[in-house]
């Protein structure tokens, strides 16, 4: 009786796997052609393109005014940045002076929005490690900052609240108050994050010492954002150069240096901290006086290029205008934060486990429109 | 022995997160935010500046302030807006004046932007706060905002 050595006959193979389009964890319509060996990930090929909607070809039929809203649609997580960006841009083409109270408000709703995405965050990636109640303590406190842009704005996501020269119309008069009692509710569920998730020993162990990107390599990659600070690459662009009213506000950057999952994990939740100290050094001195600036009904750049970069939830996005001096700009282009941190995702995703890269996309904090606009 | 360590805290920061998840178990009512919807149609109300459609608000008489200046129609970015507009004389000044046909809105296009309302040199337009707009048919969403039979405010100028 000679029976077959059965081992020898199992070989190893590497084949290739889809995660996505349609993934719970890719957050939208992102998909990933997975290299893997058994459980291991050989290679990480994200496949862009399901989202495409054109908007930067769309911004060159648009007015100033008009490419505002569209920028909503990018990085909806933080859609007021979006906007602001672009005001930014075109304001400093047209060295226009906005007014203090405009800075101000700016400076505070950024922040909200801010609050609003990473608390979105915290929520969806708590699910995706498989802790479901975060997601609704996740959006139970991130209603609350909703509807205090659906009664300053009107829309509770798209925003549009920003235009050329200022804001579209004053702030509500409830805006500060229901401002405050938001941050004193959220000082108080902010510990409980702590508590539920990130003091828990398994999470912990879970996000330890996986994905773990060097310094050297946020740079060259160009990661900005969480991911960039969580490696030690002090990268917050409202510190080093600093727009709307942030050089008057005190607050740290968050750096971390483990670069890991659990890292970038804890820049967030401490960035929820220091928005929360932005706010309050504002929020009390809003100046008076008005709401935007004049501009022209038809809004047009002097020719020449223009750049104006800013801090969103997801790092530094960055809004190029190449404008030959008519209505409409001849070329716009974003540097969006998502497209450069989901560039790393092979680099610092290859030999782990399937498991591991649910949890590091999770951390990058990845919105699919902004990478595909 | 740590495997027997790591079970202890690991049991341990279960409870502590199981803490907070009990606190609200036993408080479930208390600050709770969600809304029963659709059951509390009748008490639901919107904030006043909520972005449902565009509507035009037209008084007793059947008069609305639109001038057919066509601002909003240039202002909307996706063309949401068409407006169909006519000259007639004015009996009083026997000039020839402008006057809306039809204000067209196409509202399974329109992005809420607000910029048409921001345009509006008489405050012709303004939002509606409803938000059920879902129907069977696309086209059921392109609406007339001039009433038949409706003619401008006296006075309106732009
Ligand atoms: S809200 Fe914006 S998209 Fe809608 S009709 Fe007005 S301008 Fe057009
Ligand atoms: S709604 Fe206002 S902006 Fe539009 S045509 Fe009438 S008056 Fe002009």
């Amino acid at each position: 009786m000679d029976t077959p050595i059965l081992r020898n006959n199992f070989k190893s193979e590497e084949y290739q796997i889809n995660m996505g389009p349609q993934h719970p964890a890719t957050h939208g319509v992102l998909r990933l052609l997975l290299t893997i060996d058994g459980e291991i990930i050989k290679k990480v090929e994200p496949d862009l393109g399901y989202i495409h909607r054109s908007i930067e070809k769309m911004c060159e039929r648009d007015s100033y005014q008009q490419i505002v809203h569209l920028t909503d649609r990018m990085d909806y997580l933080s859609s007021h940045i979006n906007n602001e960006a672009v005001c930014l841009t075109v304001e400093n083409a047209l060295q226009l002076e906005v007014p203090e109270r405009v800075k101000v408000i700016r400076t505070i709703i950024a922040e909200l929005t801010r609050i609003a995405s990473h608390t979105l965050w915290w929520g969806v990636m708590g699910m995706d490690v498989g802790a479901l109640t975060t997601y609704f303590y996740g959006f139970r406190d991130r209603e609350l900052i909703n509807d205090i842009f659906e009664e300053t704005c009107g829309a509770r996501l798209t925003m549009n609240y920003n235009i050329p020269g200022g804001l579209m119309f004053d702030i509500h008069p409830n805006f500060v108050n229901r401002t405050k009692e938001f941050i004193a509710h959220f000082k108080t569920k902010l510990p409980e994050y702590d508590l539920l998730l990130s003091g828990n020993i398994i999470f912990q162990k879970r996000m330890q010492g996986i994905g773990i990107l060097s310094k050297e390599d946020a740079i060259s990659y160009g990661a900005s954002g969480p991911v960039g600070r969580a490696s030690g690459y002090s990268c917050d662009v409202r510190i080093h150069h600093p727009y709307s009213n942030y050089d008057n506000v005190k607050f740290n950057e968050i750096l971390k240096t483990e670069g890991d999952t659990l890292a970038r994990y804890q820049v967030r939740i401490l960035e929820m901290w220091e928005s929360l100290s932005i706010i309050e050094q504002l929020i009390d001195n809003i100046p008076e006086g008005d709401f935007f600036a004049k501009t022209n009904v038809v809004i047009k750049l002097p020719a020449g290029e223009y750049y104006q970069k800013v801090e969103t939830a997801r790092g530094e996005l960055g809004v190029y205008i190449n404008s030959t001096g008519t209505k409409n700009p001849y070329r716009m282009k974003f540097r969006s934060p998502g497209f450069s941190n989901l560039s790393l995702l092979n680099h610092i995703a290859v030999g782990g486990k399937i498991g591991d890269l649910v949890a590091t996309m999770a951390t990058l904090d990845l919105v699919i429109p902004d990478i595909d606009r | 022995m740590t495997y027997f360590k790591d079970i202890y805290y690991a049991i341990k920061s279960l409870l502590t997160g199981m803490s907070v998840t009990g606190k609200y178990f036993l408080n479930a009512r208390k600050g709770a935010i969600t809304q029963q919807y659709p059951e509390n149609r009748a008490t639901l109300k919107m904030f006043e500046r909520f972005r449902g459609e565009v509507v035009m608000p037209h008084d007793e008489n059947n008069e609305h302030r639109c001038t057919g200046c066509q601002k909003c129609e240039l202002a909307c970015p996706n063309g949401s807006i068409e407006i169909i507009w006519d000259r007639q004389v004015d009996p009083e000044t026997g000039k020839k004046k402008k006057v809306i046909d039809q204000h067209i809105y196409h509202l399974g296009m329109c992005t809420m932007c607000s910029l048409c309302i921001e345009a509006c040199p008489t405050d012709a337009i303004v939002w509606a706060q409803n938000f059920e707009n879902s129907v069977y048919d696309r086209t059921t969403l392109t609406k007339v905002l001039n009433k038949p039979g409706s003619k401008l405010m006296p006075g309106v100028e732009d």
